[in-house]
């Protein structure tokens, strides 16, 4: 019953019963310290067994580093995905096509305009912030109320459509944007590239910046209470339907600084979103669906786990143990690890 | 959906959402089409093209991917993100045992389809057992499907990204289940396929136990408080959607004799799936076939309508990616205006 699709998103529904599914009531709530240690723990025995298996310590850091700022990436690219479902409760699988759109204008703000590419983000984020309330507004405000598959087939659907229009324009040529000054740096006998780092400190601005428009701000309040209780809300006097489309503007929004800050690295192409999204979901789900703290933690859980595991496991895919520990944490604790059983 | 609705009306949602209700019509009229469906499949050879032939046969195997996914999804009421992990598992395990094992793959097609079931039975207990629903129950299977797709692509045995082609034999030659190109046997079988699917469903849904998963679905507590077994009715529905949608790959490997990871556990098969019943109609018996009879052929007319374009559209000619987004469009606006589905818009209307 709880997961009759219609149910579960039907804010008049009746509880159906005490164990329903650990939907977030609030967007935020914060990692344990319990469970961040517990974390942490795995975390270091899974790199002592790397490095016995690899069998030298350059090579563990190299993995180490390379996998925390790999997840510093997964989780800029989760965060809009997780605020929209802990919001609206619509797994938006356009997330990875506007990821690619992002890139895109990115390309076409830098070669176009002769933009630094970090001054994209002035071009990006605005645009995208409009696409995703106009796509909230006319398709996806109607259907709130419907079973979970019709949001979610319009989700595709718009994937599909944007990563398809963007073949169309820019063709099939992988493009890529060049960031002045980017070189390699040395750490301690791991090479990163500066790109990565600022990525890396992007995620943390972003996270930062999201918690307070949610935290400190009028709009945000209104989100976070829409998102508990969109009937409470509305006896109040919120309006639920602009709060929607403002959700989903602002996690468009984050999705575009996650597209510009990977487009310095990554090559683009249509395609160059949905590699991610497969990812994202794992890291949004680690983190506790709506979690924004949670996806950054869920993110650099995610980067470890897949260079640890490439590490543990030569020869398979490294996204294999991501997945491997994602089924089990959904098993183990559905709620996500940093989110609190309701 | 029983829930939102019923609210307003009990009466109509319980009957649109529970096609069984009105038994004695609707079973009058389910061997009806029934039998028009053997009908039309027995003919169409003789009237199509064989290129029109294998549109058909796609929408064959995109009808039997989105009846398998309703069972469970739309009778069972638990939202499968990832039947492309079933239907890769017929495909594979067949491939597999004909190449590696010399097993005929209509003996490899039963032994796919147990393995899927198993694997389905399985992952369902686990999430069943250890309460993951909704959003969640979806991304579970999503992830599941993942882990076999990457598992193939990093194991040798099973080629990694290279996949299986299957040998060409001579002539027709029923035993190894393969025939030339343009011979109408292949979407006989496939007839044959949907029937046994279709059959299948109906008698299930009318059993005892197809009723009471029904029940279930639509309110699970009430039905566990009466003493129905829940969590068997679920795994039972679950296994036999599993069984048909490795059946489908099954036909679709030995129908285009190829399959690689992306092919068989790919993101676009369970999106398949899944399109092809919401747009016919979830928890309908027919949605999945009508759902495929749009969905197959589509990007096949807007690809031959864009080869020779009518004069206001000769500047879109040769743009690769516009059938999809056409596609794609269509698809937005049939979930937006049709949101019960073409099937369940149909038997709204009529008993209005």
């Amino acid at each position: 019953m709880a997961q009759s699709p219609a149910a579960s998103l039907t804010p008049s529904a009746p509880a159906p019963n005490a164990e329903a599914p650990a939907r977030p009531k609030r967007t935020y709530n914060g990692p344990s310290p319990r469970t961040l240690l517990v974390t942490l723990a795995m975390v270091v025995t899974a790199s002592v067994l790397a490095g016995v298996v690899s069998g030298s310590v350059t090579v563990l850091f190299q993995a180490l580093i390379t996998g925390l700022l790999t997840g510093g990436i997964y989780s800029l690219i989760a965060m809009g995905l997780t605020l929209v479902y802990g919001v609206l409760h619509i797994i938006n699988f356009a997330n990875g096509a506007m990821v690619a759109l992002s890139m895109f204008l990115t390309y076409a703000a830098v070669s176009g305009l002769g933009l630094h590419p970090y001054m994209a983000l002035l071009i990006t984020v605005p645009a995208m912030f409009v696409l995703g309330a106009a796509v909230q507004g006319t398709l996806l405000n109607p259907i709130m109320k419907a079973p979970i598959h019709t949001q979610l087939l319009v989700t595709i659907g718009l994937a599909l459509a944007i990563e398809n229009l963007l073949l169309m324009i820019f063709g099939p040529t992988p493009l890529s944007v060049e960031l002045p000054g980017d070189h390699g740096v040395s750490f301690l006998g791991a090479s990163v590239d500066l790109s990565r780092i600022y990525a890396f400190i992007g995620a943390l601005v972003l996270v930062a910046l999201l918690w307070l428009v949610l935290h400190k701000t009028r709009i945000g309040t209104a989100i976070r209470s829409v998102a508990a209780s969109p009937e409470g809300s509305r006896l109040v006097g919120i309006d639920v339907k602009l709060i929607y489309v403002l959700t989903f503007g602002l996690g468009a929004a984050a999705t575009a600084a996650a597209g510009t800050f990977v487009s310095t690295f990554t090559t683009i192409e249509p395609t160059a979103g949905s590699v991610f999204n497969l990812t994202a979901f794992v890291v949004v789900v680690l983190g506790g669906m709506g979690n924004v703290p949670g996806a950054l933690v869920g993110g650099l859980v995610v980067g470890l786990t897949e260079q640890l595991g490439g590490l543990i496991f030569p020869g398979q895919s490294p996204l294999l143990t991501v997945f491997v520990v994602f089924l089990i944490v959904l098993f183990a604790k559905p709620q996500g690890i940093f989110g609190r059983a309701s | 959906m029983s829930t939102s609705t019923a609210a307003q009306a009990p009466s109509v949602s319980r009957r649109t959402s529970t096609p069984m209700a009105a038994s004695t019509v609707s079973m009058r009229w389910n061997w009806f089409l029934l039998a028009l469906t053997a009908v039309v499949g027995a003919l169409l050879p003789f009237i199509l093209t064989p290129a029109e032939l294998s549109v058909a046969m796609r929408v064959i195997i995109f009808a039997l991917m989105g009846i398998g996914w309703n069972m469970m999804s739309g009778f069972g009421g638990m939202f499968s993100f990832g039947h492309a992990a079933y239907f890769g598992i017929g495909a594979y395990t067949t491939a597999f045992l004909l190449l590696d094992v010399g097993m005929s793959p209509w003996l490899g097609m039963i032994v796919g389809m147990a393995v899927a079931t198993a694997a389905a039975v399985g992952i369902s207990y686990l999430a069943l057992r250890y309460k993951v629903k909704g959003a969640y129950y979806a991304l579970s299977t999503f992830a599941f499907a993942e882990m076999l797709r990457l598992f193939v692509m990093g194991n040798d045995g099973l080629h990694r990204t290279l996949g299986f082609t299957v040998p060409v034999l001579q002539g027709d030659n029923w035993g190894m289940f393969q025939f030339s190109a343009d011979s109408p046997n292949y979407f006989w079988i496939g007839t044959g396929f949907l029937l046994v699917a279709l059959i299948v469903s109906m008698v299930f849904l009318r059993s005892r136990a197809g009723r009471f998963t029904i029940a279930t679905r639509d309110d699970e507590m009430a039905a566990a408080a009466i003493g129905i077994p829940v969590l068997r009715h679920k795994l039972t529905v679950t296994a036999i959607s599993a069984a048909i949608t490795a059946a489908a790959g099954t036909l679709y490997l030995q129908f285009y004799m190829f399959v690689d990871p992306e092919i068989a556990f790919g993101h676009a098969v369970s999106n398949n799936a899944i399109i092809t019943a919401v747009l016919g109609g979830v928890g309908m018996l027919w949605g999945p076939l009508v759902g495929a009879i749009i969905v197959a052929p589509l990007s096949d007319l807007v690809a031959a309508l864009l080869r020779n374009p009518p004069e206001w559209l000769a500047l879109l000619s040769g743009q690769s990616g516009l059938d999809i987004v056409i596609y794609a469009v269509i698809l937005i606006a049939c979930v937006l205006v049709l949101p019960k589905g073409i099937v369940g818009t149909i038997v709204t209307r009529s008993r209005k």
